[in-house]
């Protein structure tokens, strides 16, 4: 998969960010209770989430004790495989079946995660398997929004549809898909503003839009992602939450992986919401996008830190 | 919503009331309920490891104040110690030089451009004449954000899509000489701490300019991982002070305090929203208990105390105490409530809030609904003022006719009215002197 090598490439840009973790082997020797504190610490500081990581440890000695695993190496290797256990990878290049009608992807997400980087990166990945792109400049509120999106779709090298800032994402949307039907396009990426999932009237904003959507397009939003930042904490699980009530989630693409950031928050959403992540970002240029290797993750994950 | 760590304690402590001092198995008790609490709310768990060990010196041992129970002195220790790492009160800009220089930094998307806009015009707000530098060329549009945001609240912005951000910077010092400015604000890409290139990058922007300030700005919905970009940042250039953003969410924030722990440096704002105004003082005892998740009991009051006329307050604590309350008075306090915020907002900001029924926390005050809302009461007569009940569907329909919205609006309406109704009843029965005696009396539940 040459997706995969370039999530290795990204990644191992530096020793000590999330690519680093890998190379660091956990200290052979005898399980005791100093052994399951430092492992549950170590979810602790992935953002896991203290609950999780207690619960994950417990699932851990059971296991343990019902293999007879002595190794402390052999036990990390377990815990990595209930991780493993716990998340499935979602759909990437996803399309939908109609041949006849454009596949529209969504990103939503609080302000500042990446997501108009990541429709960007999505753009880029889709043109080069054959995809005739569309991008949709649907952030008609934050400043140069559009401009943004607009220099990233040259760069892309696909059309761009776009309003005046200030005006209805919704209608925008719904003109765009109109737009993509005429002009046969495969696969429509929108784009919308960043807001926090406090916020009512911004989510019911979010709301009319996959309404409108829908109305134009039966079967639309064929997948709606979630971008969320890689260092953000336990808040991501009500992120998810409230913006799944606003327009039902399909994957997320967890953002600025390539920091040091371990992303564990991604479990939780997983075990509470059955929401998996899609794609991982892994820096700041158009090819810096990568499927979600839930192996990879995992190991990660249980480096210490 | 807020847990309220305050009455768990309790639970923990209730077999010591009355006891004299705090002993080693109570404190220890209660210190695992307070390092799950500061876990969730996202501060760092090493950071959670040295303020437990500080607070635990600190508990054991202590007298019980007479007025308090077991429960509520730990919490106030742990508010206290929790205060003072953060501060004991709010520090201001380094802005006393005749031209001063500040410099923000940070990591990608953490709001660094919204944040040059809002302290720009904050400084302007203070006799300042400030000039913004572009000295982000690498995103793309992000001088264009920066240039049209300054636009909006009419400053300046110097850069050169063309340049090196270094030579960027540099050069605005005469720009700002030319054009009489005294205050230089610094823009720079965001980045990540183990970007080598972009750090010494950086550092090289601080010695070109030598600013005054330079200012970490760090999303309030950071994780654990905070620490790790602080200290680098801190290592790097020695941060003068922090800047928390995105605070207007329902994050506990915990990240303040891990940022703090590794830098020592002071949070000097908090962002509390996308505009050009929202940015606010940071209060280390407000963020205290939002962090222990008990709720910005403080800050409400002040908020509530601050909006709410004193007279019409009593006047409506008459009102609900007989249970008269109609829907002239729910506009009248839809009113003062707007200036408070969304409903939702307000409740999240009270302990034990969490039973708002679902219809009222859909309400927002905005500009939008308001409008709305008093249109409809606008368009009701007289009687149907009074007694809501004499509303029947075709009322209904020539309510929404006269007030230019839906039936499905003035039932909303209603229903939320109805709601409103309900849920000053339960507060008058628990507490016969009404709402604003019941604030006051929160205020001393938690006594700090
Ligand atoms: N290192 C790194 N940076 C990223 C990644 N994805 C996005 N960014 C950066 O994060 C910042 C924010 O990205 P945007 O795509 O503008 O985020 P957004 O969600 O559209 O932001 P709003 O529209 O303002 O809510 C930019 O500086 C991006 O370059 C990533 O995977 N890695
Ligand atoms: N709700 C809320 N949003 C904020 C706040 N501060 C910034 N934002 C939003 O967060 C997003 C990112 O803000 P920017 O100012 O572009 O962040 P930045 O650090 O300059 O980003 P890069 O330059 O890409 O690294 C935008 O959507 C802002 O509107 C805040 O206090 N509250
Ligand atoms: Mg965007
Ligand atoms: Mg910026």
């Amino acid at each position: 998969m040459n997706l995969f090598k370039q999530f290795k490439n990204g990644l191992s840009r530096s020793k000590t960010g999330f690519m680093g973790r890998l190379d660091h082997l956990f200290d052979s020797g005898d399980i005791d209770e100093e052994f399951y504190d430092e492992l549950e610490e170590t979810l602790v500081s992935g953002d896991v989430g203290v609950q999780a990581s207690m619960k994950l440890v417990d699932q851990l000695r059971e296991e343990i004790s019902k293999r007879k695993i002595k190794d402390k190496e052999d036990a990390r290797q377990v815990l990595q495989e209930l991780v493993v256990n716990m998340i499935s990878p979602g759909k990437t290049m996803f399309t939908s079946a109609s041949i006849n009608e454009p596949t529209v992807i969504l990103l939503i997400g609080v302000n500042g995660t990446g997501k108009t980087t990541s429709a960007a990166k999505l753009a880029h990945l889709y043109k080069q398997s054959g995809n005739e792109v569309m991008l949709v400049a649907g952030d008609t509120f934050r400043a140069a929004a559009i401009e943004q999106l607009e220099i990233w779709a040259e760069r892309a090298g696909v059309d761009i549809v776009k309003q005046k800032s200030g005006s209805d994402s919704a209608a925008l949307f719904y003109d765009a898909i109109n737009a993509a039907r005429a002009r046969n396009v495969d696969v429509v990426i929108g784009d919308t503003a960043g807001r926090l999932h406090s916020k009512y009237n911004l989510m019911e904003e979010l709301n009319k839009i996959y309404r409108v959507v829908e109305r134009n397009l039966p079967g639309a939003p064929h997948q709606v992602l979630l971008v969320v930042d890689a260092t953000t904490g336990q808040n991501a699980v009500v992120q998810a939450k409230k913006f799944n009530e606003s327009m039902p989630i399909d994957g997320l693409v967890l953002a600025k992986l390539d920091g040091t950031a371990r992303g564990g928050i991604v479990l939780n959403i997983q075990e509470e919401l059955d929401i998996p992540v899609c794609y991982i970002g892994t820096g700041e240029k158009i090819e810096d996008l990568a499927p979600f290797d839930p192996e990879m993750f995992s190991r990660a994950l249980l480096e210490k830190n | 919503m807020f847990s309220n760590l305050a009455e768990k304690l309790q639970g923990t402590l209730r077999k010591i009331k009355g006891k004299g001092k705090l002993n080693e198995k109570d404190v220890d008790g209660a210190m695992r309920e307070i390092r799950l609490a500061l876990l969730e709310a996202d501060v760092n768990f090493k950071v959670v490891k040295d303020f437990i060990a500080a607070v635990k010196e600190r508990a054991v041992g202590h007298e019980v104040m007479e007025s308090l129970t077991p429960g509520q002195q730990v919490v106030k220790i742990v508010n206290e110690e929790m205060t003072r790492l953060m501060g004991q009160e709010h520090s201001g800009l380094e802005t006393g030089k005749s031209r001063t220089a500040i410099m923000m930094v940070g990591l990608q998307g953490s709001g660094k451009t919204t944040t040059a806009i809002k302290l720009a015009r904050h400084l302007r707000g203070q006799g300042r004449s400030p000039l913004l530098v572009g000295a982000d060329t690498y995103r793309p549009g992000a001088v264009k954000q920066l240039e049209k945001m300054a636009d909006s609240i009419g400053e300046k912005v110097y850069s050169n899509l063309e340049e090196d951000p270094v030579d960027i910077c540099r050069e605005a010092l005469q720009v700002a000489d030319r054009e009489n400015c005294d205050v230089i604000i610094y823009d720079t890409a965001g980045r990540l701490h183990i970007d080598d290139e972009m750090m010494s990058e950086m550092a090289e922007i601080k010695k070109a300019v030598n600013p005054e300030e330079i200012l970490l700005v760090v999303d309030a919905m950071t994780g654990q991982d905070a620490v790790n970009a602080a200290a680098s940042f801190n290592d790097s250039v020695g941060l003068s002070g922090v800047i928390l953003t995105k605070l207007d969410g329902d994050t506990r924030g915990g990240a303040a305090l891990s940022v703090l722990a590794v830098t020592g440096c002071p949070v000097k704002f908090v962002g509390v929203g996308e505009k050009t105004d929202a940015l606010e003082p940071f209060y280390p005892d407000r963020m205290a208990s939002r962090i222990l998740g008990m709720g910005d009991v403080l800050s409400l009051i002040e908020k509530a105390e601050a909006s709410i006329d004193q007279d019409k307050a009593k006047e409506m604590e008459q009102k609900l105490r007989k249970q008269q309350f109609t829907l002239d008075d729910f506009k009248e306090q839809l009113g003062q409530l707007r200036s408070m915020g969304s409903l939702e907002d307000i409740m999240e900001m009270l302990p034990n809030a969490g039973s708002l029924p679902k219809e009222l926390k859909q309400m927002s005050f905005n500009e939008d609904n308001f409008k709305r809302i008093d249109a409809i009461i606008g368009s009701m007569t007289k009687e149907e003022r009074q007694d809501p009940s004499t509303i029947n569907s075709s009322r209904r329909q020539r309510i929404a006719r006269g007030s230019g919205t839906t039936v499905q609006d003035v039932n909303r309406l209603l229903n939320q009215f109805k709601q409103m109704q309900k849920m000053f009843k339960q507060m008058g029965a628990a507490d016969k002197k009404g709402m604003s005696k019941k604030m006051k009396k929160m205020k001393n539940k938690f006594p700090f």
